[in-house]
């Protein structure tokens, strides 16, 4: 039951690659930050991803996970700090250099177009080709049958790739996006809130295409504001707050309950119950936010050191 | 305009899908409601006038139709593509004055002035294009723009150059024989004669559906009207994407400058005007959705036939040609009506 912060420096040096045992993260930050004009959106953040884990960023609104996976994604690029694909330093200076690097972005509004059938969707920007020079076509049938097959290897059985992507649920445009990211050879994926707008039994369905993609040997960020989502699937946790890490664990290290209870934030709870004491008249939400904070306060002196 | 519908054998087919017939096929296709317009209208004015089934008059019908299905085909992609221009239609002008006032005023083979009018529909696409990426403005505003700035130039610099309203005939010089047989010729099939104009627009629309169902690049520009961010994220090159089409709209708008140069001899450098709205009114009553993403180029072929169809048939039924304004806003409402429900079913989970 101690939550013991992975000392960033140790972290850095002793970790190796699963296969090749070579002591390089497939993807590595080290001191990132990055201000827009004096705002700082985030500042010295230090974390690592490697083959067949999951590593997920957790945080509240505003917290920078956006600003965080932007800067891995190459829509950003970071103004301090270091990024390390496979040991060497790197700046991605667009998308497109990101995903020749391997590392594939599943983006919260999923970057499909949904007026658009799904095998045109799995296969944009990369379209297969055949023939030469101006008469060049796309190989329809070869991207139509790729696409029904992978999707069937993540768990999806389509009826017809050639529907619309909108017409589909969101958890499986999630599950299209996934097995796209996955078949173009991504190395490292990204997941922006993949569960943030799903219901119960999508967001389950969407944690085990996490799982998949996870024992296919990927390396995952997973990013969300949810320790229930992230706590059964991660291996490392990276807890963001106004841009700044407040947390970085191994899954031996942290329970769920430690996790939310940093998550959460004694001080905002605090704070909340004496904003309702002042307004009165709120008696029993009053009741109810003293009873979370002594809650709190137990998990965060049970365990982490404190924090937030 | 089987093009689109040629679908070769699917190797995985799935028995859950159940056989659709080729009526349900059509159905889903965007250019369904013109095509029911096309033909309500056809039989109309077929009923109508019994002229209007006579082979002349049809010859006469689809070359109406090919003066503006010829731009519809470029208009349509760049609705497709997310963006429209308003500066089409004298652009179209700018071509023709470009072609005939350079080798009037330097004394050249007319076939250097259809070049560097090439060049300068292009380079006209192209400004239009970049600065639209560049600034982010709506098309809408950049190419009024670019419309009221290229009448000013096309009246301006003609008055400069050839000192009046219209350029000077060009119908003596060398390379004119040549140029009307490539752009303005009429040829003879079963003893009717059929202008150029209407192969060049059946090409084009081949082509541009060749392009749009079966390249990457067709894909792009679904892909960059539909969502743009959602494009630019997975790796499309959307800015090469949408300049590309303001240049293919430029490459139609010169093939057209070029057919009423040398169909007269002489252009009036204060034509064009309102051409821009035919075009779109086109694409758009051929399923184009305004919003972009969602089109097809033979839906603005079929847009461009019926807007030759009641150009024409109005004449031929020997009405008061006032009556054809209607018509058109008439097919424009009901065109864009459906194309609504069909995205709005397209769009529903």
């Amino acid at each position: 039951m101690n939550a013991k912060q992975i000392d960033q420096q140790t972290l850095l040096q002793n970790e190796k690659d699963p296969l090749t045992h070579t002591p390089v993260h497939l993807l590595s930050l080290e001191g990132v930050g990055k201000h827009y004009g004096n705002i700082i959106a985030l500042s010295d953040v230090t974390m690592a991803v490697d083959n067949g884990r999951v590593t997920c960023v957790l945080g509240d609104n505003g917290a920078g996970k956006s600003t965080l996976i932007k800067i891995i994604a190459g829509l950003h690029q970071h103004d301090a700090g270091v990024l390390n694909i496979m040991g060497e330093e790197r700046k991605f200076s667009s998308p497109r250099d990101a995903l020749d690097a391997g590392i594939a972005t599943v983006y919260q509004d999923l970057a499909v177009v949904p007026l658009m059938p799904i095998w045109r969707n799995f296969f944009l920007g990369s379209e297969l080709t055949s023939g030469f020079g101006p008469f060049k076509s796309m190989d329809v049938e070869k991207m139509k049958a790729i696409t029904l097959k992978e999707l069937a290897e993540m768990g999806i059985d389509l009826r017809d790739v050639e529907q619309p992507i909108g017409q589909l649920s969101g958890g499986e445009r999630q599950c299209v996006a996934i097995a796209r990211a996955v078949y173009f050879g991504a190395k490292v994926l990204i997941l922006d809130e993949p569960t943030a707008a799903l219901g119960v039994k999508q967001s389950g369905v969407v944690l085990r295409y996490i799982l998949q993609a996870r024992d296919r040997g990927l390396g995952v960020i997973f990013i969300t504001h949810n320790p229930h989502h992230a706590f059964p699937v991660g291996d490392r946790f990276l807890l963001l707050k106004r841009g700044k890490s407040i947390g970085y664990y191994d899954k031996k290290d942290i329970t769920l309950d430690e996790l939310t209870a940093q998550m959460a934030g004694g001080a905002e709870l605090a704070e909340l119950a004496h904003e309702l004491e002042q307004l009165g008249g709120h008696s029993e939400a009053l009741k109810e936010v003293k009873a979370e904070v002594a809650v709190v306060a137990d998990a965060v002196q049970a365990g982490a050191p404190g924090h937030g | 305009m089987t093009i689109t519908q040629t679908k070769t054998k699917s190797p995985a087919l799935d028995e859950r899908v159940a056989k659709r017939s080729p009526f349900q096929k059509l159905l889903g296709r965007p250019e369904v409601g013109a095509l029911v317009g096309a033909l309500v209208l056809f039989i109309f004015f077929a009923v109508v006038s019994p002229t209007f089934t006579q082979p002349n008059a049809l010859a006469t019908i689809l070359y109406g139709s090919s003066t503006i299905g010829i731009m519809a085909v470029g208009v349509s992609l760049l609705m497709i593509g997310g963006e429209f221009d308003l500066s089409t239609g004298v652009a179209v002008i700018s071509s023709a004055l470009t072609a005939s006032m350079f080798s009037w005023y330097f004394s050249t083979n007319v076939w250097v002035g259809v070049v560097l009018a090439l060049l300068v529909s292009l380079g006209i696409g192209y400004i239009n294009g970049w600065i639209l990426m560049k600034t982010k403005l709506p098309s809408f505003i950049v190419t009024l723009a670019t419309f009221l700035m290229l009448t000013g130039l096309n009246l301006g610099l003609t008055r400069l150059i050839g000192g009046s309203v219209s350029s000077p005939s060009i119908s003596t010089m060398d390379g004119f024989g040549s140029a009307r047989a490539v752009f303005a010729s009429s040829v003879t099939i079963g003893g009717i004669d059929v202008k150029i104009t209407v192969f060049i627009w059946i090409a084009l629309v081949a082509v541009a559906t060749w392009v749009l169902m079966r390249t990457k690049v067709g894909n792009w520009i679904f892909a960059v009207g539909g969502d743009e961010n959602a494009a630019r994220a997975v790796g499309v090159p959307v800015k090469a994407t949408k300049i590309g089409l303001f240049m293919g709209v430029g490459f139609c708008g010169w093939i057209l400058g070029m057919h009423n140069l040398f169909a007269f001899d002489t252009v009036q450098s204060g034509e064009g005007v309102g051409n821009e709205f035919l075009y779109i009114i086109a694409a758009v009553i051929g399923g184009c959705l305004l919003t972009g993403g969602y089109g097809s180029a033979v839906g603005g072929a079929i847009g461009a036939f019926i807007f030759g169809m009641a150009n024409k048939g109005i004449v031929y039924a020997q009405w008061n040609p006032d009556w054809f304004k209607f018509f058109l806003g008439l097919m424009l409402l009901l065109a864009t009506i459906v194309n609504l429900i069909v995205k709005r079913r397209a769009e529903l989970k």
